[in-house]
């Protein structure tokens, strides 16, 4: 019986960060994400619970999953979308944030969905604007649904997260993923290490109890779970190591590495893989291993959940 | 009312299946083209019973557990429940003639939330409702049970609470003073 659950509300208005989410937000949106789940596994594609709600989807950085999933999720709960990209829009003409979404709201948004390059956009939105505001990634500082979704798959496949290893490959200094799933895992209760060349560890991580492995094979052999992250050339202005392929060498994740731990390491990426590089297509497409497909089909059940649970917080 | 009241005991919730599985019985014949189907989370339980008893006419008879969360047109509001239960619905309900269990019938949001999830399964040739417990006042939506255990007329903040062998440990239907009282 689900009388005796203690919470069924969010103790928060908005998703900005793991960090703001307790414990018990997180097994909230966890326990709905199953219902969302095992509803699209039937013949429900559809329910109205937002037919009244319109949702802004605001991408000042570009985005395939994270969007489509968004927008999907939005869809299946019959909510109104507005799409909105900073490429073509006055953006591009000198309007400020503030005002961009001012105006946007100005026209009746219940709820943004935003993607933004400046850390902590989404926090300054929240102070001035009313309406829940949903971090789709804010530079290299959250990514709070990716998180979720990531935990969500690992949970499937071992129920209890408390005590398993997580190890996060690859350049943890550019990625929100990363900073979000240390947030998420160490609430859950999981050990959390990352794995990569030093120049592309940030300093303070160990403040944080997080293990830091130099070495890929070290990593694997304390690891149950790999989540394996792309190297984000396109944030890195400086050189931060000599070359992809001795990249690939060091801390490329593939089948001839993995076969000298004898254990079934479970492995995750957030997309988009660099095949060759971070991770090879052996080890992406395994069946049995890989659950990056399970990912993304999991997002969509984890980002219902969040919308729907957010939409909740507003009583009429 | 201050007291707890023993609405029906074992004895008669057994009587009450007996009965309203005879009655569909002489209204479905051998069941064809219809399945049962439980409202989540405690209409299936009922409907688990009734199910039991419907095998002896209809071996065959499908039996789903239609989770309502996601359909409900109050969940702003603060009241209901906001965690889903498992929807287990292994067939269409296209063509086919519903038989909607749920325990208690009260403002009636519940199975009209229900009728909206259905019609997402298909197109119903007829839905019918069966229910434990008729609450007669406060309803706030036009719906009425076509089979029933048994009708009470009770205050506002009066709770129901069917209570299943299986899950509760006890066959009893009880009428309490407000809900907190029926936690005990």
């Amino acid at each position: 019986m689900t009388d005796t659950t203690p919470s069924t509300r969010l103790s928060t208005k908005h998703l900005l960060g793991i960090r703001d989410l307790t414990k018990a937000d997180i097994e909230l949106i966890f326990s709905t994400a199953d219902g969302f789940s095992s509803m699209l596994q039937g013949r429900i594609r559809k329910v109205p619970t937002l037919r009244d709600t319109t949702v802004a989807n605001i991408f000042f950085e570009n985005s395939t999953r994270t969007r489509i999933s968004f927008e999907l999720a939005e869809k299946r709960l019959s909510a109104d979308i507005v799409n909105f990209s900073a490429s073509s829009s006055s953006v591009k003409k000198g309007e400020t944030l503030l005002d961009t979404v001012q105006n946007i709201l100005a026209m009746k948004v219940d709820m943004v969905v935003m993607r933004h390059p400046a850390p902590g956009a989404h926090q300054f939105l929240a102070q001035h604007i009313p309406a829940n505001i949903i971090n789709a990634g804010d530079g290299t500082h959250e990514h709070p649904t990716q998180a979720l979704l990531d935990a969500f798959s690992m949970r499937q496949r071992f129920e209890k997260l408390a005590g398993k290893r997580v190890v996060i490959i690859g350049d943890i200094l550019h990625s929100r993923v990363a900073l979000s799933n240390i947030f998420c895992l160490q609430k859950l209760g999981a050990k959390v290490a990352v794995c990569g060349p030093p120049s592309l560890i940030p300093f303070h991580l160990p403040k944080l109890g997080v293990k830091v492995f130099d070495q890929l094979d070290d990593a694997l052999a304390w690891a149950d779970i790999a989540n394996v992250l792309r190297i984000q050339l396109e944030r890195q202005d400086i050189k931060f190591f000599p070359s992809l392929r001795e990249y690939h060498n060091l801390y490329g994740l593939t089948r001839e590495r993995l076969a000298k731990h004898d254990k079934d390491i479970l492995i995750m990426h957030p997309g988009p893989i660099n095949r060759g590089v971070e991770i090879s297509s052996a080890v992406a497409d395994d069946p049995e291993q890989s659950v990056i497909l399970q990912q993304v089909e999991n997002g969509v059940a984890v980002r219902m959940a969040v919308l729907y649970l957010l939409g909740a917080s507003n009583p009429e | 009312m201050s007291q707890e009241k023993v609405i029906l005991e074992e004895l008669k919730i057994k009587l009450v299946l007996e009965r309203i599985a005879r009655h569909l019985h002489e209204r479905y014949r051998d069941f064809e083209n219809t399945v049962l189907v439980g409202i989540q989370p405690r209409g299936t339980f009922f409907a688990e019973r009734l199910h039991e008893r419907l095998l002896q006419y209809a071996p065959h008879l499908p039996f789903g557990k239609l989770d309502i969360t996601f359909f409900r047109d109050d969940f702003r509001t603060g009241t209901k429940q906001l965690l889903p239960d498992p929807m287990e619905m292994p067939f269409s309900t296209q063509g086919q003639r519903v038989i909607l269990v749920d325990d208690v019938l009260y403002t009636g949001r519940t199975i009209n939330a229900a009728m909206n999830a259905l019609q997402s399964l298909g197109r119903p040739s007829k839905v019918e409702l069966c229910v434990m417990v008729e609450r007669r006042f406060h309803r706030e939506v036009p719906i009425t049970p076509d089979y029933m255990g048994v009708q009470i007329d009770a205050i506002g903040q009066a709770y129901v609470r069917v209570r299943w062998k299986k899950h509760d440990g006890i066959d009893e239907v009880m009428l309490y003073p407000n809900k907190e009282a029926s936690r005990k």
